[in-house]
């Protein structure tokens, strides 16, 4: 007769601990078995890509959705291959991620926070991403890199533009491709003292949350160093649509400069708003009044139209850039879907590759292994010249553009034209720069 | 006192669109006694209007032009609309030049149909119901109605500029003896208010001075008693209904050079538009309009730097800050009529 040890006690136990393992959230029990989140079977490996495809962003999140799907049929071996062909390191062959062919699902941030890291959480934790990437705001970046942090996740983030970002809120877990508001305003102060001169009195209407208090403050120091004035600077609610009651007091402030410190809806709004006012056209302190907007976008200034013409701002890439990266690319994506690719599509497409190429460098999709790939990585063929992923802030640094609305489009894309590419060297800062002061990267984190 | 001048200015024509939404909400709640937050949505679809004339105005044909490259680098294909073809390139660009004033022809029909099938179709259903059940369909229909626009035109603003003759500003400044400079306003939105007046004025009338207007303030004040005489008092609500989406739209169709038009700027109107109703007193037309210029007014010198400087954040609050204050001093708002919302 069997004396095996199956008894009743040993049944219920045994039930116990399968019923809780099964309860676990899948990242956990996957960490088991390979010391990291959401370790990848041996055919496939799924990314996580978390946009706007909802709310006042969605258009913007349908071109990062774009240029995601791109980078996967890249990297798949699909297509002509873009930048892949161009970019300085050679560890990508077109066969997925470490042979592991790529997938993915996609996540809807609404552009809220808690929206985003709803999303980022579920692919995280059903679907078993294993790097999560995108966004077109900082408050969400912010949000879901610390989410990513804490689950042992890579975060790549999209268009994020405040120095928060990569400043105090900085994660071990989280990279920046995109450049920030200390690089837009290192790079727009040269170009304005040469066009505007260095007598003048700028007023500065600010978007009242982190990323406009960022850009304003990068702003205000750098064109004060160079010896304009700030006349005035203003909070303006995010809500804000009808701008009218906060610029008609501008000429009368004394400036001869106003900065809009808006991005999205906001930005077309007041730029169209101050345009109707006739600022432009008018003659203060023996100026003509200029307008800046130091972040644009093409897919913004779609929005204001005409009114950009003319108007200096900053922008992270430009599908017009000449180097063989930006052609490679723009190759791909316009003959995939009929129009150039915006610079968040340029943004998310690089972290994708970047995130690929690190793994396949460290031989591991290990988030530690990933960080430490990534970290003083120096590479080129990606449309921004020579880059540096700084270890200290996990911060691209690279050239920056200056550009200003085309006075005589060709087309609806052709809005901007590139003033100046502005080298790495005059946007770079030391890592504990007070713009960029508090917060530390802390640890990399596997997750359990 | 150019700054309070200034301000007054900007209040008149954000206080001109609060007004004639406002309107239109009265005019629904007084007539049928439905909230409609799908009133928003309207002066949105109203917006759109304006956004397709413009783009059916310019519709083009494409030719190829093989002296110049597109951003691939193969021959650039350049739009002709087709109204260069057929009414000459001078005529043909007034046309688009002139899209926005002209669709109000064409929003006219169009809201008042939209209004007509909204009232059939969903909501005459609802008016029964307590207005927890009415607000939460129209707010559902407002973002239905959101939703199919973004699909259609998606989530950006578009840009939708107003005549070539109505760009710039009028100095009225150096009309009042003041420095140049210090009070400008743009023509367009002088055009707005001025706009915005005549709705108002001719609403007014057409309530005040036809029998139509009169069956349908009688309707108001006492649906019942106008139904015992024999007068088919829901049919002429449903035409109001149809009046007031047009109010709303057209106050939507001249907007649009104001802000460029996105699929949510009707959300960002409804909520104030509301305030300014409760503010004015439930179902009260002169009230409605009497609030939305105050409150517009009220709104913009909060946004003055001096003031935001004494009190910080007061631009996000004087509105219900207002509201509440009359509110406890005047219940019934400032022209409320005594049973309305009182049950």
């Amino acid at each position: 007769m069997s004396t095996g040890n199956f008894t009743r006690r040993g049944l219920l136990k045994t039930s116990a601990v399968a019923g809780a393992g099964l309860a676990l959230p899948t990242y956990l029990s996957a960490a088991n078995h390979s010391g990291f989140t959401n370790a990848p079977g041996d055919s496939t490996v799924t990314l996580g890509f978390n946009v706007p495809q909802s709310g006042p962003y969605a258009d913007e999140g349908a071109d990062e959705l774009r240029a995601y799907e791109l980078a996967v049929e890249h990297l798949n071996g699909g297509g002509d291959g873009g930048m892949m062909g161009t970019f300085s390191s050679d560890a990508l062959k077109g066969n997925g991620i470490l042979g592991r062919k790529v997938e993915y699902v996609t996540g809807d941030t609404q552009t809220k926070s808690d929206a985003a890291r709803a999303s980022a959480k579920s692919m995280i934790e059903k679907d078993g991403a294993v790097m999560i990437t995108g966004g077109s705001s900082s408050g969400v970046a912010v949000a879901v890199q610390a989410l990513c942090q804490e689950a042992g996740i890579i975060f790549m983030a999209g268009l994020t533009h405040s120095n928060d970002t990569t400043g105090k809120d900085k994660r071990a877990n989280g990279f920046r491709h995109f450049f920030n508001s200390y690089m837009s305003g290192a790079a727009l102060a040269p170009v304005l003292a040469a066009n505007y001169g260095t007598d003048r009195k700028a007023y500065h209407l600010t978007a009242d949350y982190n990323w406009g208090y960022t850009t304003e403050e990068a702003v205000k120091s750098s064109t004060e160093a160079m010896g304009w004035e700030t006349v005035a600077a203003v909070k303006t609610p995010l809500t804000q649509t009808d701008f009218s009651s906060y610029i008609a007091p501008v000429l009368q402030s004394g400036a001869d400069v106003l900065v809009l410190n808006h991005y999205g809806g906001n930005m077309v709004n007041s730029l169209t708003n101050a345009v109707q006012f006739g600022l432009r056209d008018k003659l203060v302190n023996d100026k003509n009044f200029e307008i800046i907007v130091p972040l644009y976008s093409r897919l913004m200034a779609k929005g204001a139209g005409a009114n950009v013409k003319g108007i200096f701002g900053s922008t992270n890439w430009h599908w017009s850039l000449t180097d063989e990266g930006s052609k490679a690319f723009v190759k791909s994506f316009g003959t995939k879907y009929g129009f150039p690719p915006s610079q968040a599509a340029h943004t998310c497409y690089v972290q994708t590759l970047l995130y690929a190429d690190a793994v396949e460098r460290a031989g591991s999709f290990a988030p530690c292994a990933v960080v430490e790939a990534l970290e003083g990585f120096e590479f080129d063929g990606l449309g921004n010249g020579k880059t540096l992923y700084r270890a200290e802030d996990h911060q691209c640094f690279k050239d920056v553009l200056v550009v200003k609305g085309k006075e005589n489009p060709d087309n609806e894309f052709d809005l901007l034209e590139i003033v100046e590419v502005t080298p790495a060297a005059q946007v770079t800062y030391a890592p504990d720069h007070p713009q960029f002061a508090g917060g530390a990267l802390g640890t990399c984190n596997n997750g359990a | 006192m150019d700054a309070i001048i200034l301000q007054i200015l900007n209040g008149l024509d954000k206080g001109s669109a609060y007004a004639l939404i406002a309107l239109g909400l009265t005019l629904i709640f007084g007539t049928l006694g439905v909230v409609n937050f799908a009133h928003g949505a309207l002066f949105m679809i109203g917006a759109f209007c304006a956004v397709t004339l413009s783009r059916i105005i310019s519709v083009s044909h494409t030719v190829i032009d093989e002296t110049r490259t597109d951003f691939l680098g193969n021959p650039m294909k350049v739009e002709v609309p087709y109204v260069h073809g057929w009414f000459g390139v001078e005529t043909g660009d007034a046309l688009i030049d002139w899209a926005v004033p002209l669709s109000i022809i064409f929003a006219i029909p169009v809201m008042i149909l939209i209004g007509v099938i909204m009232e059939r179709g969903l909501i005459k259903h609802f008016y029964k119901r307590p207005h927890a059940d009415q607000i939460l369909v129209t707010f559902g229909l407002a973002i239905v109605l959101q939703e199919i626009i973004k699909y259609y035109y998606g989530a950006n603003p578009i840009p939708t500029p107003a005549p070539e003759a109505f760009t710039g500003s009028f100095d009225f400044g150096a009309m009042l003896g003041f420095d140049p400079n210090t009070i400008i306003y743009p023509y367009w939105r002088l055009v707005y208010f001025a706009f915005a007046a005549i709705i108002i004025g001719a609403v007014f009338a057409f309530l005040q001075f036809t029998t139509f207007g009169m069956v349908v303030r009688a309707g108001m004040a006492d649906r019942e008693t106008v139904g015992l005489l024999g007068i088919n008092i829901d049919k002429r609500f449903t035409i109001m209904f149809g009046l007031a989406a047009a109010v709303a739209g057209l106050a939507g169709v001249m907007y649009t050079p104001i802000n460029s038009p996105n699929y949510h700027m009707g959300m960002d109107f409804l909520v104030l538009s509301f305030v300014v109703v409760v503010v004015g007193g439930m179902g009260s037309l002169p009230g409605a309009v009497l609030a939305g210029f105050l409150l517009g007014i009220l709104e913009s010198f909060a946004s003055m730097r001096q003031v935001i400087e004494i009190i910080p954040g007061i631009n996000q609050v004087i509105i219900y800050l207002v509201a509440i204050i009359i509110l406890l001093t005047r219940p019934r708002g400032l022209m409320g009529r005594k049973g309305v919302m009182e049950e």
